[in-house]
């Protein structure tokens, strides 16, 4: 009697925490609801912070326009590194990876208490180390390199910071365990709770760096400890700062698969391929973070060359395998939508007018073209050199922080906004150009930084006509175009990441409510034969690979890839002439 | 749609590739171990040996 009782009101409790959705069938848990709310708005606030941060280092690296002072420079730069690269990413991360265990599972979420800690933790700590950065004595760039020494609480804000991130990937993990013990779901997870999975993995290596070289810096920076070895610290720094990237790459890889799942109905091509890849990952791209130490001395030839070229060559190979199986899953999709014309009708006909689908494919095309073959070029130790610490480094890194995850993220907003904020998207229209308007802004500074960067101007410099200095030194005329160009793109991108910003918050203040009637409809176009609705939480492969479409895409890409490839060796041999 | 979900039964083992990619805390070890080993424990033996300038 007494249980039945209990039972009976477990059961209500139990109710009344879950809701179903209305697309999928889902059940989602409303404390997981809340705490992606919370951490996607918070994403959402300091990318706007840090994307004005972003213009006005552009407008100031711009010479015509040259808008802020030298101090102000740095203290900016500073603080958009921080803002955009840290916080607005991890900030969406923590909700991707809440996204990808609890809802994707039909699970309750593990511990939604200590995911209210870890969120506080994540935005003190934020607040904190912004505070500081803005009072002017940390400006020392996000990546802090002793021995410039910024104020405690820049080092304390990123530590708070860390330790919530971390709390959230171990609910993540938690919430993995809960599912399986309580059979939420059959077989294995899905492919885009695995690629979640395979970014939190990357997470703890990185926080644990992040932990063992901030904790000294800042009692450094307390006094209490006298002396941090340079050299130490940039290669544990960017054990932490560079994996971060890596984890950026697994989510938003996952995000591909999901955005493809939901707006055109595709599958992976194989699971056991994609899974594959993934596992590449896990095991071979942290090791990238040599690249940043190729030009260091102390470290030999063949840790930079285990670690740079074997290495992440495997890692590459993961991407690439990404790269071919997203579209080629698409393609699958498309033509049995009905689209069997050609080569290249399913991708013709795919809903371009979707923001989500076609954020993911711009985000898709311009991370492969642009940041990954910059990327192999970068991390080649013998072509490094005449990049290193160029404008070509931002260039390379805003095509795959950017155009890509940045890009991505923004696509899946407008999916999170009806299924999670159930929210119909406000400004339909803006919205449909929203994608492209930030794909070309972004698109072009990644472009021009990396030109100018190919002539030789440096990254992270307020002047690059030396007005003050004793020794003149002329650039090519052509520099001074590249970076009035990237400034006319900065303005480009900022118009689009702000009508980003924009339609997000307006959505969630103001939107529509989705209802059962019209959920499927707030989800954007798709093709109006659309067969499959519950592709992104299954487990299961597209089952072909007649693939022409993709195929010749692929060829594409491998051609310019080893052009350009090819053509840097050639300026280097030209740098150093023999004989 | 190709792959079997079904559970397996008793006789049938499970294919090690799956078997792995199945268990999250024996990937996140790799994860860790790799990195912590090849780049950061290497790194810090090389860069430790640097003698100290006087
Ligand atoms: C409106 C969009 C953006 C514009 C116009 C912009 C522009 C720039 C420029 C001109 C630089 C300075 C390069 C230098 O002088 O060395 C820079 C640096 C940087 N940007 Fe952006 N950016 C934008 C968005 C983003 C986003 C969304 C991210 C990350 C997700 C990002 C990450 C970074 C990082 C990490 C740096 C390096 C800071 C440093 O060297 O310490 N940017 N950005
Ligand atoms: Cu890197």
């Amino acid at each position: 009697m007494a249980t039945s009782a209990a039972q009976a009101g477990m059961i209500g409790a139990l109710a009344a925490r879950f809701r179903s959705c209305p697309v999928t069938g889902l059940q989602i848990d409303l404390a997981a609801e809340r705490l992606i709310k919370a951490n996607a708005i918070a994403a959402v606030v300091f990318l706007a912070i840090g994307g004005v941060f972003g213009l006005l280092v552009a407008l100031t690296r711009w010479p015509a326009v040259h808008l802020l002072s030298s101090d102000m420079f740095y203290l900016v730069l500073t603080a958009h590194g921080l803002d955009v690269l840290l916080l607005w990413i991890i900030f969406f991360e923590i909700a991707v990876l809440y996204f990808a265990s609890a809802i994707l599972l039909n699970s309750r979420l593990a511990a939604p208490r200590l995911g209210w800690v870890a969120f506080a933790l994540m935005l003190i700590g934020g607040l904190l180390t912004n505070v500081a950065v803005l009072q002017g004595d940390s400006s020392v760039m996000f990546t802090s390199y002793v021995p410039m020494q910024a104020s405690p609480n820049f080092y304390l804000g990123l530590i708070l910071f860390a330790v919530g991130a971390l709390i959230g990937c171990c609910i993540f993990l938690g919430t993995l365990v809960i599912a399986k013990d309580e059979q939420t779901y059959e077989g294995s997870i899905p492919l885009v709770t695995f690629g979640a999975l395979t970014a939190c993995i990357i997470a703890f290596f990185t926080l644990a760096s992040g932990a063992v070289i901030l904790i000294p810096t800042w009692l450094w920076s307390l006094g209490y400890i006298s002396h941090i070895d340079t050299v130490m610290y940039k290669l544990v720094w960017w054990g932490m700062g560079h994996s971060s990237q890596q984890i950026n790459v697994s989510a938003h890889v996952a995000i591909w698969y999901l955005i493809a799942a939901v707006t055109v109905g595709a599958k992976p091509l194989s699971e056991k391929v994609s899974r594959g890849a993934f596992l590449m990952y896990i095991l071979f791209l942290q090791l990238a973070s040599a690249h940043h130490m190729l030009v260091e001395p102390g470290l030999s030839s063949e840790w930079k060359v285990f670690n740079t070229s074997y290495a992440m060559y495997l890692a590459v190979l993961g991407s690439m395998i990404h790269g071919m199986t997203v579209p080629g899953a698409i393609e699958a999709a498309q033509r049995k939508n009905g689209y069997v014309n050609g080569a290249f009708e399913w991708l013709r006909k795919a809903p371009w007018n979707n923001p989500a689908f076609a954020g993911m494919f711009l985000s898709l095309v311009l991370f492969g073209f642009l940041g990954g073959i910059s990327g192999v070029v970068l991390g080649t130790e013998q072509i490094n050199i005449m990049m290193h610490n160029t404008l070509y480094v931002p260039g390379h890194f805003h095509a795959t922080v950017v155009t890509g995850t940045t890009l991505a993220f923004m696509a899946v907003t407008y999916l999170v906004l009806p299924l999670i904020f159930q929210r119909e998207v406000a400004f339909p229209k803006l919205a449909r150009i929203q994608p492209y308007l930030f794909a070309i802004g972004a698109g072009g500074i990644s472009l021009f930084m990396m030109g100018a960067g190919t002539l030789g101007v440096s990254r992270r410099h307020w002047d690059i006509t030396f007005s003050d200095a004793t020794l003149a030194f002329d650039y090519p005329a052509a520099a001074f175009l590249m970076l009035g160009l990237n400034g006319l793109f900065a303005i480009l991108a900022t118009v689009g990441g702000a009508l980003y910003v924009i339609i997000a918050v307006w959505t969630i203040l103001f939107g529509r409510r989705v209802t059962a009637e019209n959920a499927l409809a707030a989800l954007g176009p798709m093709p109006p034969r659309l067969q499959v609705h519950t592709a992104v939480a299954e487990y299961g492969s597209a089952g072909t690979w007649h693939l022409p479409g993709t195929y010749i895409l692929i060829s594409v890409f491998f051609v310019s890839f080893v052009l350009y490839y090819f053509v840097n060796w050639k300026y280097l041999s030209e740098l150093w002439p023999m004989g | 749609m190709a792959e079997p979900t079904a559970a397996p039964t008793a006789r049938e083992r499970v294919p090690f590739m799956q078997r792995l990619l199945d268990n999250p805390f024996l990937l996140l070890f790799l994860g860790v171990t790799s990195p912590a080993v090849l780049y950061l424990l290497w790194g810090v033996m090389e860069l430790s040996q640097i003698p100290i300038a006087r």
